[in-house]
């Protein structure tokens, strides 16, 4: 089964290339841009048929791996 | 004294590195990342380079390779471990160091000469350093320093800063910061400070005729200190 995990940076961590993304954005005409914020997608398949039992392993795969605790957060969608 | 540098997929400055080691009479080996474990070391140093393409994050795959094990037992047990540029990148991945080297500020590749000041010698590598302020060399593009306020707290708490951005007189501010690190954090230290990471290429520096000498102050300090 496939599970989809996003990385963020969390809140209050500078991110650079979020901010030359939106002043991009904004020479581009997109004056109403106020904020960019870049994160990571995974889409990981899991051989497990049970929901529950794949989102939580791979739970444990972004403590261990996927996301770094110190600035970034993620979400199993 | 003994040395062990770590070659991972995709480092470049490890053979720097044995060419330093060996000039100043370590008796280096190389250690490739799949062995399972090191020769008999007083020191481990993990070079830096793009250690698996710097994918996930810089150093996260290496973090998890097989010889990591024993640098972790190895540095739980007071041995001396160096992680240069990757090789802090690295350290901090595995949580021997705290925080996180995050992309530059300003999103560019840094290439040059920086002064850095020693900001702790309560330590086997800068006890008796003969300087205050030592001319390194960095290339990275993630070197700027990041850790919580708590962590940074205790970092300053226990001395764990080793060495900071500073100018030719040692003056530390936003101009003399590089990579926008917080506090001009160039290289900390572990609890025990056994364990060192740091941005600047020491081995980049140990001859008068290509660069400076800085570095061969830092490598024979470090022998002097195990003697």
């Amino acid at each position: 089964m496939k599970i989809k995990v996003i990385v963020t940076l969390k809140n209050g961590v500078l991110d650079p290339q979020g901010k030359a993304i939106q002043q991009t954005l904004n020479g581009m005409n997109f004056g109403n841009v106020e904020d960019v914020r870049q994160g990571k997608y995974f889409e990981i398949e899991v051989k497990e048929k049970d929901e529950k039992k794949a989102k939580s392993l791979v739970d444990d795969m972004c403590k261990k791996l996927l996301a770094n605790l110190v600035i970034e957060d993620y979400k199993i969608v | 004294m003994r040395s062990s540098v770590i070659i991972f997929p995709g480092s470049n400055c490890d053979r720097d590195m044995d060419v330093a080691l060996k000039k100043f009479g370590f008796k280096n080996q190389m250690v490739w990342h799949n062995d399972q474990s090191i020769p008999k070391s007083d020191l481990i140093v993990l070079p830096g380079g793009f250690s698996y393409g710097d994918y996930l994050r810089c150093g996260s795959i290496a973090s998890k390779s097989k010889i990591i094990k024993s640098v972790i037992d190895f540095a739980n047990s007071g041995g001396l471990v160096l992680g240069i540029c990757n090789g802090f990148q690295i350290l901090t991945e595995t949580g021997l160091l705290k925080g996180i080297l995050q992309q530059n500020k300003f999103l560019n590749f840094i290439c040059r000469n920086v002064f850095v000041k020693v900001k702790d010698k309560q330590n086997k590598y800068f006890k008796d350093l003969k300087k205050d302020v030592l001319e390194l060399h960095i290339a990275h593009n993630e070197g700027n320093y990041f850790c919580s306020d708590d962590e940074l707290k205790s970092l300053e708490d226990n001395n764990q800063i080793a060495v900071t951005y500073c100018g030719e007189d040692g003056t530390e501010n936003e101009t003399t910061n590089p990579n926008g690190a917080i506090k001009n954090i160039a290289g900390i230290f572990n609890n025990n400070k056994n364990v060192l990471g740091m941005m600047p290429h020491p081995e980049r520096m140990i001859d008068k005729y290509l660069s400076g000498e800085d570095g061969s102050l830092f490598f024979k300090n470090i022998l002097d200190n195990f003697k």
